[in-house]
């Protein structure tokens, strides 16, 4: 009655079907595996060759360092140009993304909404080289007018001092926001649809209009998906490159201005590189890969915050 | 064909959490079981346990003998796979393969296990398992529509033809009509007892209806207390386990005082 | 104001008291618009002012007259709709600008020859030439990320959802697919020159094949994702139904769970293949220029759309041949939204029409 009793191993049959299906499985899943350690080597290998590269890039100064004194300076003012323009367009990019995600979420009958979700795609599948072309010769002029308006009557405001770009961070950033605009609205939108139909409707029922409900239920509910969001947004607007590469007409690691209306910027370290890699050579190839490698770092910690709180307020949720 | 079933001190882990602890039974072949109980108490456990399908879940774990014919199910070197196909398993809801037509789903056993056959001969299946699923006359002349299209009792003697399709040994039913109207319901229960003349049965059910209509004997589990494991309290022939039963948590049961 | 005097007759008379008139919305645009047409032709002002005055003019006046009808808390729930409706017209603006642009200025450019030509002999002359050779590179290098991608991502994607759930080095992988999304694309392609400066010892490699690892590094974990999504989608009973009838592992994932969610990963392989299609940054700097249609991915650099639109957007300012630049720069782009945009509506159809169906 215990568990000594040891009859045959073998099902009936089974000495037959047994081997291939083993074979099947094990090769399958090792397929599978396999695959999932190549993204890991994958990825390692980004990392060490962007390492191995850039490193030697730690000496440059000078004529190596693009006429910096040394790699710091060089990749701090880039740095600083990469954050300006990306927290400007997170700034226009927010309100903006909240009210679209609104619409989407709760303003918009549900027959609209969905093509409404669809237009807001689209915009994130406009290539970002169209998105360049589009802001350099289409917006950048139409903005000029604004610009000399602001530069008139508020250049006692440091943002909008000094002698007007048309070309200038203020534009290139706008660019940046209409392409940061998708993803962060996306992710909005989830959010507020998770909020509790309950919570709502029983704001609904205390009598709230509906502006109301939405700062009654939805805000408090949502407020770490919109921080991730915007976090998660700033990620996608510090490495985009192309957009700020053809807009911004920044040379060199550019200027530090607070100005936004100015060709004297700063200039963005994707944008940089885009421009000056084609004549580039031997140790300035290090210095470029090197400002690569800190754009990566940058936006990896960015995108890993945003992250982090996405989760958090999940499980809070 | 049909195949008895001796279960000895089997318990069933999830992880380290003792889910079932030392059953002990013995399932007579071309008969029907029932299991019984209140939720949450391991039927389904023991149940899919008969042909290693618990192993599915993550950290499952046995110990313990079960034997089909003798054969221990539990030995090294006993295929899983190959146990499944010799013990057939129709689940609580109905789940048809929404890929596949009616005559697909009724051969995907065999098909999916790349056995060759050649056009009669898979007719011949499609029209025996229907046929003996109480399902041809409804869906002879829609073979190539999908599964999925059909009522919720058609869908669950549709998977129940697809289990007979490969011709098990025994049949493992988990609540099969939970899901089901008192119509299907008592179709697919008719199935049942047509079914025994060839297979051995075991059906988890939450009807005690259902149990004493279908079944020859019947197991009652229950947990031993709450937050303890769930164990076979009574192993009796039907109509002694709903008239005379020997455990007072039994008749508790049965004559509706508790779960 | 005329509407001011004119509302709460009109709201004490009828059973509705204390609401606007159905009709107060497009009363109060009206009016707006009429404000703002005649105050920009007063200032001399261009459209833009005159919309912009007329916004102001329609969210205050809905305000105001809302407040004085319904109440400060009406008015603000009006208020706020109006200026939620407004972000969304207004985040769609550069959408329709940038659509009509690119379709007005490029449609004129594309021709069969444009089409057809590549810029061999002909660039330095400023006549003709065309985007043949970009075209091709183009569909090359993503066809080459694809090959690379696709496979990986999906068996990564099976291995998460089948077989690692719950493991540490599923954990490990979906955390560096993480990290893999916010890659910059400058990035992938600073990887791949230096994966083939180590390769080749060519102090600036350029060809094919690096661009097609760059654009797979940006590509995989759009894959992984997606096809983690549609698998886990796929409901577990099917998967117990195939074990129970001696299914082995390997056969239940290729024959039911990926046919089962086979619509959404062709939707997500496709839209990944067309959000790298319009990638520039990393193909600007592995892949390069070149005149004519070159095939060989381990040799030389490939001309592709958007390196192609880049590029030459540097030569419309040259005094004598600008403008024919300026038409290649705009019938490029053209052609570069329509192949993108078709792979997304691609993706859509094949994501509506494909899907499982499981209706009764």
């Amino acid at each position: 009655m215990s568990t000594t009793i040891d009859p045959e191993p073998e099902v009936e049959q089974a000495p037959q079907t047994k081997p291939p299906t083993r074979a099947g499985d094990a090769l399958f899943s090792g397929t599978a595996l396999g695959a999932g350690l190549l993204v890991i080597l994958f990825l390692a290998g980004v990392g060490a060759f962007l390492t191995i590269r850039g490193l030697p890039a730690l000496d440059a100064s000078g004529d190596s360092a693009y006429g910096e004194p040394n790699i710091w300076k060089f990749v701090g003012m880039l740095l600083v140009g990469t954050v300006y323009a990306s927290v400007i367009a997170m700034v226009i990019v927010t309100p903006l993304a909240i009210a679209l995600a609104l619409v989407i979420s709760h303003y918009a009958p549900k027959k609209l909404a969905k093509p409404v979700g669809y237009l807001v795609d689209l915009l994130a599948a406009v290539p970002s080289v169209v998105f360049g072309l589009w802001g350099l010769e289409v917006l950048a002029p139409r903005l000029l007018p604004l610009y000399k308006w602001l530069n008139e009557h508020a250049s006692w405001i440091p943002l909008f001092d000094g002698s007007v770009n048309q070309r200038s961070l203020l534009t290139a950033a706008i660019v940046l926001a209409l392409m940061a605009l998708p993803i962060v609205t996306a992710i909005l939108r989830e959010v507020f649809a998770q909020t509790p139909r309950a919570h709502e409707e029983a704001a609904l029922a205390l009598g709230a209009t509906r502006w109301e409900m939405v700062k009654l239920a939805v805000f408090p509910y949502a407020r770490s998906g919109m921080v991730a969001a915007v976090l998660l947004g700033l990620g996608r607007a510090l490495g985009e490159t192309m957009a700020v590469a053809m807009v911004l007409s920044a040379t060199g690691t550019g200027y530090l201005t607070a100005s936004i209306i100015t060709s004297e910027a700063p200039n963005t370290i994707a944008a940089f590189i885009a421009n000056y890699y084609a004549n580039a050579s031997g140790a300035k190839i290090n210095t470029l890969i090197f400002a690569g490698l800190a754009l990566f770092l940058l936006t990896f910690l960015v995108n890993f915050a945003g992250r982090w709180i996405a989760t958090r307020g999940q499980v809070k949720g | 064909m049909a195949k008895s079933i001796e279960v000895d001190n089997l318990d069933i882990y999830y992880g380290d959490f003792l889910a079932v602890e030392n059953v002990n039974v013995h399932i007579k072949a071309k008969s029907v079981t029932a299991f019984i109980g209140p939720s949450g108490c391991g039927k389904s456990t023991v149940l899919r346990s008969l042909n290693r399908m618990h192993e599915v879940i993550p950290g499952a774990r046995v110990s313990g003998n079960v034997r089909v014919d003798g054969q221990a199910l539990y030995a090294p070197g006993v295929d899983p796979v190959a146990v499944r196909r010799q013990i057939g398993m129709v689940f609580q809801r109905p789940n048809p393969f929404p890929t596949m037509s009616i005559y697909e789903n009724v051969l995907a056993g065999n098909r999916l296990n790349a056995k060759r056959m050649g056009k009669s001969e898979a007719d011949d299946i499609v029209e025996r398992s229907l046929r003996g699923a109480n399902l041809w006359n409804e869906v002879k002349d829609r073979l190539g529509k999908p599964g999925m299209g059909l009522s919720g009792g058609q869908q669950q003697r549709l998977c129940i033809a697809r289990a007979i399709a490969v011709e098990p040994e025994v049949l493992l039913m988990d609540e099969p009509c939970s899901a089901l109207d008192p119509i299907s319901t008592s179709a697919v229960e008719d199935l049942i007892h047509e079914l025994k003349s060839e297979y051995t049965i075991v059906i988890v059910t939450h009807n005690m209806q259902q149990a004493a209509r279908v079944s020859d004997d019947t197991g009652f589990f229950n947990l031993k207390a709450v937050g303890e494991p769930g164990q076979l309290v009574e192993f009796n022939p039907t109509t002694k386990v709903f008239s005379n039963p020997d455990n007072e948590a039994t008749e508790a049961y049965v004559s509706g005082r508790f779960g | 104001m005329a509407l001011q005097t004119q509302a709460p007759t009109s709201g004490s008379m009828s059973i509705t008291a204390g609401q606007l008139p159905r009709t107060a919305t497009p009363m109060v645009a009206v009016f707006a618009a009429a404000i703002g047409v005649v105050a920009g032709l007063l200032l001399g002002s261009g459209i833009a002012m005159m919309v912009f005055i007329a916004w102001l003019v329609f969210t205050l006046g809905l305000f105001v007259w809302s407040r004085t009808v319904e109440g400060s808390r009406k008015a603000k729930d009006r208020t706020i709709n109006a200026v939620v409706w407004s972000a969304f017209v207004l985040a769609m603006i550069p959408l329709v600008s940038l659509v009509v642009t690119v379709v007005v200025k490029g449609g004129p450019v594309l021709s069969p020859g444009f089409l057809s030509r590549d810029m061999t002999g002909f660039a330095a002359l400023g006549q003709g030439g065309g985007i043949y050779h970009a075209i091709m590179g183009t569909i090359m290098v993503t066809a080459l990320a694809a090959i690379i991608a696709v496979p990986i991502g999906i068996f990564t994607a099976i291995y998460l959802v089948e077989y690692g759930a719950g493991k540490p080095l599923a954990k490990v992988i979906t955390f560096l697919v993480d990290v893999m999304t916010g890659i910059p694309s400058i990035v992938a392609g600073l990887f791949a020159v230096s994966l083939f400066i180590a390769v080749s010892d060519e102090p600036l490699p350029r060809l094919g094949i690096g661009g097609g690892i760059a654009l797979s590094l940006l590509m995989l974990p759009t894959v992984i994702r997606s096809v983690e999504e549609m698998l886990k989608l796929v409901p577990n009973d099917l998967r117990e139904a195939s074990y129970a009838l001696g299914v082995p592992k390997w056969r239940t994932i290729v024959k039911v769970v990926l046919p089962t969610s086979v619509a959404g990963i062709v939707t997500g392989v496709t839209l990944a293949i067309a959000r790298v299609a319009g990638e520039t940054a990393p193909l600007l700097l592995i892949c390069g220029t070149f005149p004519s249609a070159n095939w060989n991915p381990f040799n030389g650099a490939v001309q592709t759309l958007p390196v192609y639109i880049y590029t030459s957007l540097s030569q419309t300012s040259h005094a004598k041949y600008g403008d024919i630049w300026t038409d290649r720069v705009w019938g490029a782009a053209l052609v570069l939204i329509i192949i993108v945009m078709a792979l997304n509506l691609i993706a859509r159809i094949i994501g509506n029409v494909f899907a499982p169906k499981t209706g009764r």
